[in-house]
């Protein structure tokens, strides 16, 4: 529980808009363990998705370090950059970002197609045991448009999965979900952590979801105003059982 | 970068789009197809009139006496008028001639043939027996005369079909039967085989061939000869004959350096080289314009491939975000134009073979379809993929993954 997954150090981040330059982090320090749920909190403007950006190694810092599973990703190239993100993250987007017209198996095979490790029968069996994992083991062959919102965004979890990545990234992943199927979602995410130990970073604006995590780092104006452990950890699983059985009228 | 797993993404992708892809391949099908069928029919109509050419016998040489050369007082005389060419020069040219393998004196005689109540006008061609291999006729009925004819001046005659038809009632046998030729009786020992039109549309069924001497002894009366025909040992070696039948002629003329030759020497080589760079400027023409369609359907697919990467963006943003490098992206949209060419190519040469089958059958026009059209418009095929292909891929190899998962 004490490897050390990410590594901040005085993380900055600039942006040149013309002849403005716009500090979007401005000195972003801290490190993620595995087998953390972290959420990210913070306002629009807070620097949350410039930091989920590097987070997710698309982008790099201006100066200060980032390290990922120990690889400081300042010095590596396009392509070193998309080997990593290949490896070592799971992305799981707000708005699925599912290839339409493509099964659930294959939309959760994408990832390994682009990892020449992975033998085709390889393949086929991680997407079908990553679709288990998240409870979709009956929908293989389904396309997106034939599954619900909760549904599409298991199979983008899957995806997430099927490398094995020493962190799953998600970014607004409830924010295209009702109450109901947002606690379906958190209460996988938080069975993925507990249970297989899988380290969550979730990025957010909602307070109730940082509820569900272990720790919750909270940014203003690209500085972290606040990083601390939830003592108080909320079940997912019960809050879904609290909720009115139908909510049909 | 793996390439299997790029083709297989890119197949998939195709899959998710097949009638845009079907719609992109159309320019490329109708293009290859276009231009099968269009070098099928140029190269059928070359093909045919060679053939055509080739039956009048490709090696033939004909030697004429040349009308250039002056008799006395400066009138050019029609050159079967002239006598300069004598049976002195066909045995020079046999004696020492390498790349001739037959020779023929010739002497023609227009006139009246009677066969009873049955007359027809047609032409007497005096010849040796080596004529037939020149000409590359055919006895179909009876015996050609020999070289034992020749020299007794025998009054036998071989007679074409027409002559047949015009002289003798329907089932009436030809063979043995004496005919008048200006009223001088002459046996018919054989018939030849049929020879349709040439290529100037004069019909070669008209014609009685006789041995020279029969023609020149008792019916021109005549001791020249008016041509020599001759036949090259092979189609390559009609030119060198031709220049080693020039200078034997010129010595046994007598000619000095600052004379004209006072005979000529063609052959059917020139006569096919023309009418090949005809249909050959045809051919070039029809694959132009074949060739046209063929890249309107490559711009067809570059078109639809940077709509397409557009349209894509947030996928190509999502790729990139599981681990696409840029060449993956790259690869992919290379080989999506790839396959839709040269799918559309393989289609477009079924089509174009069926369609040129098509034109025989109906419109009974002679085409070719050669490997070789098939193989250029496959490769003109898979080149425009790349080519046209390759300006989206890289637009879209050099999306930023940030912007590209932002793109609504």
């Amino acid at each position: 529980m004490t490897t050390k997954i990410l590594e901040l150090n005085e993380l900055k981040r600039e942006f040149r808009m013309g002849s403005e330059v716009v500090r979007a982090l401005k000195g972003v320090s801290f490190d993620i363990f595995s087998g953390e749920f972290v959420t990210i909190m913070g306002s629009s403007g807070s620097g949350k998705t410039t930091l989920l950006n590097i987070l997710g190694c698309l982008d790099k810092p201006t100066s200060g370090n980032y390290l990922v599973d120990g690889v400081d990703i300042s010095g590596l190239s396009r392509n070193e950059l998309a080997s990593l993100r290949n490896q070592k993250i799971g992305f799981v987007f707000q708005s699925y970002n599912l290839l339409a017209r493509t099964s659930a198996r294959e939309n959760v095979e994408l990832p390994l197609l682009y990892n020449p490790a992975v033998s085709s029968k390889e393949r086929k069996q991680k997407a079908i045991r990553a679709l288990e994992s998240v409870k979709l083991a009956e929908r293989l062959d389904h396309l997106p448009n034939q599954l619900s919102g909760g549904q599409q965004q298991r199979v983008a979890i899957a995806r997430a999965l099927v490398n094995e990545p020493v962190m799953i990234l998600a970014d607004e992943a409830t924010g295209n979900l009702d109450s109901r199927t947002s606690y379906e979602i958190m209460s996988l995410m938080q069975e993925l952590n507990q249970q297989q130990g899988k380290t969550i970073v979730f990025v957010t604006h909602e307070p109730d979801i940082a509820a569900f995590s272990s720790r919750t780092i909270t940014l203003k104006d690209g500085k972290v105003i606040k990083d601390s452990k939830n003592e108080n950890i909320r079940s997912a699983k019960d809050m879904l059982a609290a909720l009115p059985v139908t909510e049909d009228y | 970068m793996n390439i299997p797993n790029l083709i297989r993404i890119a197949i998939r992708a195709l899959q998710r789009n097949k009638l845009r892809a079907f719609l992109t391949m159309l320019g490329i099908i109708i293009g290859v197809a276009a231009v099968i069928a269009m070098v099928a029919i140029g190269q059928g109509s070359k093909k045919s009139i060679q053939d055509q050419l080739s039956s009048m016998g490709s090696n033939m040489i004909t030697i004429r006496a040349n009308s250039n050369a002056t008799v006395g007082g400066g009138a050019r005389l029609e050159s079967a008028a002239l006598q300069t060419l004598t049976l002195d020069d066909i045995r020079a040219i046999e004696k020492q001639a390498n790349y001739i393998n037959a020779i023929s004196p010739a002497v023609q005689s227009r006139g009246q043939a009677i066969n009873g109540a049955l007359n027809w006008p047609t032409s007497m061609q005096g010849v040796a027996p080596d004529y037939l291999e020149i000409r590359d006729w055919k006895v179909k009925q009876g015996v050609a005369f020999s070289d034992e004819d020749v020299t007794g001046a025998a009054k036998v005659c071989l007679v074409g079909q027409t002559i047949v038809d015009n002289l003798f009632t329907p089932g009436d046998d030809p063979i043995g039967k004496i005919i008048r030729y200006n009223k001088i009786p002459i046996k018919i020992i054989g018939v030849l085989g049929e020879k349709g039109e040439n290529a100037f549309g004069s019909d070669q069924d008209d014609v009685i061939l006789a041995p020279y001497t029969t023609v020149q002894k008792r019916i021109m009366a005549i001791t020249y000869i008016q041509n020599i025909y001759a036949s090259a040992i092979d189609e390559n070696s009609t030119e060198k004959a031709t220049a080693e039948i020039s200078q034997i002629l010129r010595t046994s003329h007598k000619l000095t350096e600052s004379q004209e030759d006072d005979f000529s020497v063609r052959t059917q080589a020139e006569l096919i080289n023309t009418f090949s760079s005809t249909s050959e400027l045809l051919t070039v023409l029809l694959t132009a314009i074949a060739g046209i369609s063929l890249i309107i359907g490559g711009i067809g697919i570059m078109n639809i491939m940077y709509v397409s990467v557009t349209e894509r963006t947030k996928e190509i943003g999502l790729r990139m975000s599981i681990g696409a490098k840029g060449i993956d992206i790259l690869m992919q949209f290379l080989i999506e134009a790839i396959l839709i060419s040269i799918t559309g190519g393989i289609i477009g040469v079924l089509l174009g073979i069926g369609a040129t089958k098509l034109i025989t059958s109906l419109l009974s026009w002679p085409t070719l379809v050669s490997e070789s059209s098939i193989l250029l418009s496959f490769a003109v095929c898979a080149i425009t993929g790349v080519f046209f292909g390759y300006y989206p891929a890289q637009k879209a190899s050099r999306l930023d993954p940030i912007e590209a998962l932002r793109y609504e």
